[in-house]
């Protein structure tokens, strides 16, 4: 068995597989399935100081290779996490990371004071690229300002690791990722999903009651493989990668590009166990070409 | 039973008509108990255009063979492939999922309103209400007497009664134009229906006018089916609620429903 522990920032991830925020709930909901301390991660929920309803129904669209979603954050907010979700998830060895989004800059602050507070949570995930709700989250990601303004803010509150989810509908990644960098995230993710629409011919109607949506699943995997790339060439903190990785060879694609972790979103749906096989089938890879650690490979990518 | 996904082994493929079909499912292990109201997510395999699993009414269950069978009727690419699974392949299968009917603790008179697929999540139900002695009649409508199919298994628990839209079977209309409907239902304690949902919100409202106990299953489209993308919301009094796993079988008075 290769070395696959990883490290981002102060966590020590015992692989580097984690869940993406939004297809795995707050990890309780596997318990069925699998055994979720044998991850590297995972990152609940995205999380808002206040209850927020989501969006109206339907918020779900299937594409080719892929999937629409616009749920719109929906969940009871901060305080119910700390009180009666987080309780819950003290049963579980592994890194559990919470996405922290707003509507506001003051808003942001009073989520990540909350999450701050919390033991057992080593880190954030700055939700600055959600494309499904009308005021703040895609909107703080997509120019540098808002970028320094947000991420600087949180950072004066927030003392643990703070990873910043980048949003892909932007016209050059890599100077928005250097601004995060600069404000003070320790690690960067991406991407969020891609803005995009699906339409009913028949009905002459929008699928989704938003209209428009984000876009996941193996569909958007080249795109966020691009972006990954640019990314870590433009920054130096480490880059948890994700878009559309179904597989462990995907994962692999995702190291080689520059991530130094990984996040599985959409294929939890279709697999609840894919996790699990993505880090055997890791761990397979680095065994068939001889390296002793995944971080053999990060950034390894030949050009 | 806990929620689990397993390959199961294809055993039987009823063609009953040219769009549906019965599959049989074969675990390898013992089943535990699987509630009337209940669904399975199939796997849709080797498709270039089914992404997502597919959800299904777990129609019948048989603990002796460990099977649980599939109701499926043909509607889009993800059903059709579905239709042609060979026997001795395997699906991938997530079950059991979803709430379940809530059942009267006491022997009623109770009515259940299936239309189209809908009488899929229906079956079980009325074989366990005929189990425990409940007197139970069955309200099946259908565009056209074609999709009239296994009405002798239903006829097993209890009355049926038939609508066709173009009058090739039973009562001409939609089921709500159905004498035991119209006429007779404040004679039941209990209505139980699935189907479209302009069909159910029909049933709701006549169930509603008389304060009729009555329980709807939901088919929102989902795209996990055990609670985690949060795309099946419904909208009850409490908020939104995943019908995935706080449904599909929601109460009339928890849905807030235009009816």
């Amino acid at each position: 068995m290769g070395d696959l522990t990883v490290s981002i920032h102060n966590l020590k991830l015992k692989n580097p597989v984690l869940t993406a925020s939004g297809t795995f709930g707050y990890g309780l909901e596997y318990d069925d399935f699998m055994d979720v301390s044998l991850l590297g991660g995972i990152v609940v929920k995205g999380t808002t100081i206040h209850p927020r309803q989501g969006n109206d129904y339907p918020r779900m669209a299937e594409t080719a290779s892929g999937m629409l979603n616009s749920v719109g954050l929906q969940n009871k907010g901060a305080k119910y996490f700390a009180t009666d979700i987080y309780p819950n998830l003290l049963k579980y060895d592994t890194n559990i990371l919470v996405n922290v989004s707003g509507s506001t800059i003051e808003e942001y602050i009073a989520c990540a004071e909350i999450i701050n507070e919390l033991d057992h949570i080593p880190g954030i995930e700055l939700n600055i690229s959600c494309p499904n709700v009308k005021e703040g989250g895609m909107a703080f990601g997509t120019s540098c300002a808002s970028i320094e303004a947000v991420v600087s803010a949180v950072r004066k509150v927030y003392h643990k690791t703070m990873v910043v989810k980048l949003s892909p509908n932007v016209t050059d990644i890599g100077e928005l990722a250097r601004s995060a960098e600069a404000s003070g995230a320790d690690s960067l993710s991406l991407i969020n999903t891609l803005m995009a629409m699906a339409i009913d011919a028949e009905r002459r109607k929008p699928i989704l009651s938003t209209i428009t949506g984000g876009l996941s699943g193996p569909a958007v995997k080249p795109i966020a493989l691009r972006q990954v790339w640019e990314v870590a060439k433009s920054v130096k903190v480490p880059i948890i990668g994700m878009g559309g990785i179904m597989n462990a060879t995907d994962a692999i694609e995702f190291f080689l590009a520059g991530a130094s972790a990984i996040q599985v979103g959409t294929a939890n749906y279709l697999d609840p166990m894919i996790t699990l096989k993505i880090i055997d089938g890791i761990d397979d890879y680095l065994n068939r070409h001889k390296f002793s650690s995944i971080n053999d490979i990060i950034g390894g990518l030949q050009v | 039973m806990r929620k689990t996904v397993q390959h199961l082994k294809v055993i039987a493929n009823l063609r009953l008509n040219d769009d549906h079909h019965i599959l049989v499912l074969q675990s390898a292990d013992k089943l535990e108990q699987i509630h009337p109201g209940q669904f399975a997510n199939l796997l849709v395999e080797n498709s270039s255009t089914v992404f997502l699993r597919r959800p299904f009414s777990i129609y019948s269950v048989d603990y002796a063979q460990n099977t649980i069978s599939i109701y499926i009727k043909i509607i889009g690419e993800g059903t059709r492939a579905l239709s042609k699974a060979v026997v001795g392949s395997e699906i991938d299968t997530m079950f059991p999922l979803g709430n379940k009917f809530t059942l009267p603790t006491e022997k009623e008179k109770v009515l259940l309103v299936g239309g189209g697929s809908g009488v899929a999540s229906l079956k079980s139900l009325a074989q366990s209400l005929h189990e425990k002695s409940n007197e139970v009649a069955i309200l099946i409508g259908a565009r056209s007497s074609k999709d009239l199919v296994e009405l002798d298994e239903f006829s097993k628990y209890g009355t049926v009664y038939t609508t066709t839209e173009d009058g090739t079977q039973g009562v001409k209309g939609y089921v709500t134009n159905h004498p035991v409907l119209e006429l007779e239902l404040s004679t039941f304690q209990r209505v139980y229906s699935c189907g479209p949902e302009p069909m159910m919100k029909a049933v709701a409202k006549k169930a509603k006018e008389k304060s009729i106990f009555c329980e709807l299953s939901l088919e929102n489209t989902m795209a996990c089916g055990f609670g985690v993308c949060l795309c099946c919301i419904t909208t009850t009094i409490d908020g939104h609620k995943c019908v995935c796993t706080e449904g599909p079988v929601f109460n009339i008075n928890i849905l807030k429903w235009e009816i």
